[in-house]
């Protein structure tokens, strides 16, 4: 099995960290997303869609990091605990739930500062525009609001007394700002606690590992303005930005 | 108590609900919620999902938010045919990456133009800039194409040769901008 994957990209570390935590064998194939690489062609016979993570196994080709967990949870079935994904109809429900509410929410709003704080400046040549900036901290603080109030409640994990897929897949996303300097976990002493349990069940070693390109991020504006394809790359990050 | 489902039918993931029980024969019990009429942050509705969206399942005692979530619970609860939610892995893969892939693409696109073609300026009485609406429109644009070319190719159905969930919730985001006055099917045989 072949994981192409960008480490700075919050879904491309959930797949890792699953794969790695399961002990699932995978090939690492490295995609450099801040000198476009996703834009080759060599990628785009890859996916078409141009995004990362992608898995290859045997001919089959998947894109979307909930897809190939929920894949890899399926094909690994046996050696895979039941907790990561419970058989329970409600429990399984539940984390259904969360990785269904997120893509638009803490998904969104977390990337989003994550681009304006360490991208915008470099593609932009400007600095991000205050309100701008604020109202994206202020989207961020609403879904993390809800993920304490909604998600985790007074459980020890999103379902329960359980790591699920839910967890990380929660985690590697607030973890995104982090490295740009902005402490999400600062006042949020559940999500604190929270965020210690679930490294204590992937394992601190890898969890640090899988993050540790993202923590160093203050070396990416300077890696993308020496890039020769930064014009190329331009006009896609500023729609990311509206 | 038999299980309810809150929908309001202008929202597209309460009709990919509303269509997969009715066609299944699950019986449940119809609650209106009109959004519009923000009916989403009355107290009880509070009480059932304080995420305060629709489609919302309550099932004895046990409340679900999230379209794809209730769809899959749905489907395992009542066992429906194997071929909305297939067995086999890479079928099922299929499925799982349209659903996934759906919530930041079509669907998000697909709103986003409802929202510019109709309710800003008819409901809110309010002008939509035309570069923002040309934006919408590129974004939907490229989204339908990759439904085209990425998911469908050249299947009758997005994971094959039958009709699966990934259809039913494609095609009623597909559909949202059509209400509003925009055919996305004129020119797309496919």
């Amino acid at each position: 099995m072949e994981l192409y994957l960008d480490m700075h990209s919050p879904p491309c570390r959930l797949v890792f960290l699953f794969a790695k935590a399961v002990g699932i064998p995978f090939e690492f194939k490295h995609v450099e997303l801040s000198t476009g690489q996703h834009y080759s062609e060599e990628f785009g016979k890859i996916s078409m869609i141009r995004k990362v993570p992608v898995m290859k196994d045997g001919s089959f080709i998947l894109t979307e990091s909930i897809a190939i967990l929920k894949y890899m949870v399926q094909k690994y079935s046996s050696s895979v605990a039941d907790h990561w994904y419970p058989a329970d109809l409600q429990q399984r429900a539940r984390v259904n739930e969360y990785l269904s509410w997120q893509h638009m929410n803490i998904r969104a709003h977390a990337s989003k500062v994550f681009l304006l704080r360490a991208v915008f400046p470099v593609i932009m040549g400007s600095e991000v525009p205050k309100e701008k900036m604020d109202a994206a901290v202020e989207d961020l603080n609403q879904s993390l609001n809800l993920l304490e109030e909604k998600f985790l409640e007074n459980k020890q994990f999103i379902v329960g007394d359980k790591i699920s897929l839910a967890d990380i897949v929660a985690l590697i996303e607030v973890m995104q700002p982090l490295g740009t300097g902005l402490n999400v976990f600062e006042g949020r002493p559940k999500l604190s606690a929270w965020r210690e349990r679930v490294k204590k069940e992937l394992g601190e070693k890898l969890f640090d590992e899988a993050h540790e390109v993202i923590m160093k991020v203050g070396s990416l504006p300077e890696k993308m303005q020496n890039n020769s394809q930064l014009e190329m790359l331009r006009p896609k990050f500023q729609k990311l930005f509206r | 108590m038999a299980l309810e489902l809150y929908l309001d039918l202008y929202s597209q993931p309460c009709r990919s609900v509303y269509i997969f029980a009715k066609k299944n024969n699950i019986p449940f019990d119809l609650r209106r919620l009109s959004l519009l009429d923000g009916e989403q942050y009355g107290e009880e509705f509070g009480k059932i999902n304080m995420i305060r969206k629709a489609p919302a399942l309550r099932d004895g005692d046990f409340c679900l938010a999230e379209s794809i979530a209730i769809l899959l619970y749905l489907a395992e609860k009542f066992q429906t045919p194997d071929f909305w939610y297939p067995a086999d892995l890479q079928q099922r893969a299929r499925v799982n990456e349209y659903l996934s892939w759906q919530h930041m693409a079509i669907r998000m696109h697909g709103s986003k133009m409802f929202w510019l073609r109709l309710l800003i300026p008819k409901v809110l009485g309010v002008e939509v800039p035309q570069d923002k609406l040309d934006a919408a429109l590129e974004d939907l644009n490229g989204s339908l194409k990759l439904i085209e070319e990425k998911f469908l190719q050249d299947r009758p159905f997005i994971a094959g040769d039958h009709i699966s969930l990934a259809d039913l919730v494609a095609i009623v985001e597909v559909m949202q901008p059509v209400g509003s006055g925009l055919d996305v099917f004129e020119g797309d045989p496919s």
